[in-house]
């Protein structure tokens, strides 16, 4: 029948396949090696800018020095990214489970979004540094104020992008629903929320990141233990290679994060163009 | 041929007398839009009858309002006046019923969903097809060239082979009334040709009422049993052209003296619309 002019395009020929896969093969070992090369290259430059110039180790630390405290106070270290993880994971789930239920209400009516949206965006023009101290005096000194933060953070580019996501559906789909009456529930499973999942996901990462940040952030007032507390006591000593790999700490920890999420992103959205990639 | 898949359906001739009862009845139909410029009448005054295993074809520049039309039949848009009789009934009753299929421009798959997930759609919303009515949906996808892309998502399709899914989409619970929305305007023409044809058989094959808007005369002249022409601003009707060909059709037809007067005539009718 006519597809067979499509199905038929693709025919056997084992070299030249071979060929192509090699080169993508290794254009994929390329794009993976050059940044680890250019890392590697940079610390050593920096490793020998220190000992040239002579640089005093609170001024700036050599790498092999941040090394050296990652592996001794590498215990210490993981004491203190417990706490803060737990905070960031915490703040991160409840912030996203706050965002994607209002979006929900949202999209089902859109009187409460007008009444909301408007103070939402307000609350999110407050600088995370303001809102920490109100929420530490709201919540008291333990954990509560820090995962307060980090779902604050998380919450808003969530809302923003469910919100849209549930939205912005092509016309037609819903004229075709509307054709087979389709339920407001069918709609809104069937259609709504599976269109917004790209949106979420691209909301759910930067959230990965941004909660990690709101976490420590939030260990900068009045804290003893976590990332950000050990940032402060970093500084004010003057133990600059601590700094560094307290720092290193957490960045890992939130790459990691990230990671997860990216892959959760394509695991859920094979059916999307970019999500196959 | 894959059109084996439909023997079992009513075989059925184009040139038996069709029943006199009309699938789609509109009667004084006006559409307006109110907008911050004013009030645009997208349809006015519309009388229109086509009988039921009919295939009505519309055709008018862009702005006639041919969308629109499709649109009042399929309870999309209620008209601000007059009345629109579908399948004996008001329009929100003929779709409650599942007896309209509706092909959108874009094809309007759910992405997320594959080939055969798309098909089965009408079968899982709204209370899914009426007893008995549900077909099967790899037949249909064979009918529509189409086995063994079952699992595929629409993002690895061509845009002809989306519009075929859509097509199979549409026939699942067996609609009594087809309407098709510039089906296969976005398609080159090799792949429109042959969608034409597969669409009339598929049509002689099922006894399916079709209503097919289309902006190519070629297209119209080819499909119809009558073409309607609307003229724009406001969108009304022009003329209702009956078409003469012998069936079955094919597309070599388009080079004969009695396809090639028929395209004249329309064409002069559309530059006075």
């Amino acid at each position: 029948m006519a597809n067979t002019a499509t199905m038929g395009a693709f025919v056997d020929d084992n070299d030249a396949q071979a060929i192509y896969l090699a080169a993508k093969r290794r254009l994929l070992w390329r794009r993976r090696l050059l940044p680890v090369v250019t890392f590697l290259t940079l610390l050593v430059m920096w490793e020998v800018g220190v000992k040239i110039f002579d640089v005093k180790p609170y001024i700036a630390p050599a790498p092999s020095a941040v090394f050296q405290v990652l592996v001794t106070k590498f215990p210490m270290l993981m004491q203190n990214l417990l706490p803060t993880a737990i905070e960031a994971i915490s703040g991160f789930l409840l912030g996203n489970l706050a965002a994607i239920s209002i979006a929900t209400a949202f999209a089902y009516k859109q009187s409460l979004e007008e009444a909301f949206f408007p103070i939402a965006v307000m609350v999110n023009t407050i600088p995370v540094v303001a809102k920490a101290p109100i929420l530490v005096l709201l919540l008291g000194n333990g954990m509560e104020p820090k995962i307060a933060i980090a779902a604050l953070i998380c919450f808003f580019p969530t809302l923003v992008n469910m919100t849209r996501g549930l939205r912005d559906v092509n016309p037609q789909q819903l004229e075709l629903m509307h054709v087979l009456s389709a339920s407001p529930r069918e709609v809104f499973v069937k259609v709504r929320l599976k269109n917004s999942l790209p949106y979420l996901f691209s909301a759910l990462k930067i959230a990965a990141s941004t909660a990690v940040i709101g976490a420590i952030v939030g260990e900068w007032i009045g804290s003893t233990v976590g990332i950000g507390a050990l940032i402060i006591q970093a500084t004010y000593s003057f133990d600059s290679p601590l700094l560094y790999a307290t720092i290193v700490v957490g960045s890992v920890f939130s790459a990691t994060f990230f990671g997860v999420i990216s892959w959760m992103e394509r695991y859920f959205l094979t059916w999307s163009a970019a999500g196959a990639r | 041929m894959a059109l084996a898949a439909l023997e079992r359906d009513r075989p059925r001739s184009v040139v038996t007398p069709l029943k006199t009862e009309a699938a789609v009845d509109l009667s004084q139909v006006c559409v307006r839009f109110t907008t911050e410029r004013g009030t645009i009448t997208a349809l006015e005054g519309i009388d229109l009858k086509v009988p039921t295993g009919g295939f009505l074809t519309l055709l008018g520049p862009s702005g006639c309002g041919k969308s629109t039309l499709l649109r009042v039949v399929a309870d999309i848009l209620q008209p601000s006046s007059g009345t629109a009789t579908v399948l004996g009934g008001p329009p929100a009753a003929a779709r409650s019923r599942r007896d309209i299929g509706f092909v959108f421009q874009d094809a309007a798959l759910l992405p997320w969903r594959t080939v055969l997930e798309n098909v089965t759609l009408p079968l899982e919303v709204g209370g899914g097809a009426p007893k008995g009515r549900a077909r099967d949906p790899r037949e249909l996808l064979e009918l529509v060239g189409l086995s063994g892309w079952e699992k595929a998502f629409p993002h690895e399709l061509s845009g002809g082979m989306r519009q075929r899914v859509s097509i199979a989409r549409a026939l699942v619970s067996s609609p009594k009334l087809l309407l098709m929305d510039e089906p296969f305007g976005a398609l080159d023409e090799i792949t429109r040709d042959r969608l034409n044809e597969e669409l009339l058989s598929v049509w002689e094959r099922t006894g399916t009422t079709i209503l097919f808007v289309t902006h190519s005369i070629y297209e119209a002249a080819f499909l119809g049993q009558q073409v309607l022409l609307l003229a724009a601003r406001p969108g009304r009707v022009q003329e209702l052209v009956p078409v003469d060909l012998p069936s079955p059709r094919r597309i070599a037809m388009r080079e004969t003296p009695q396809f090639v007067s028929l395209v004249t005539r329309l064409r002069s009718v559309l530059e006075i619309c």
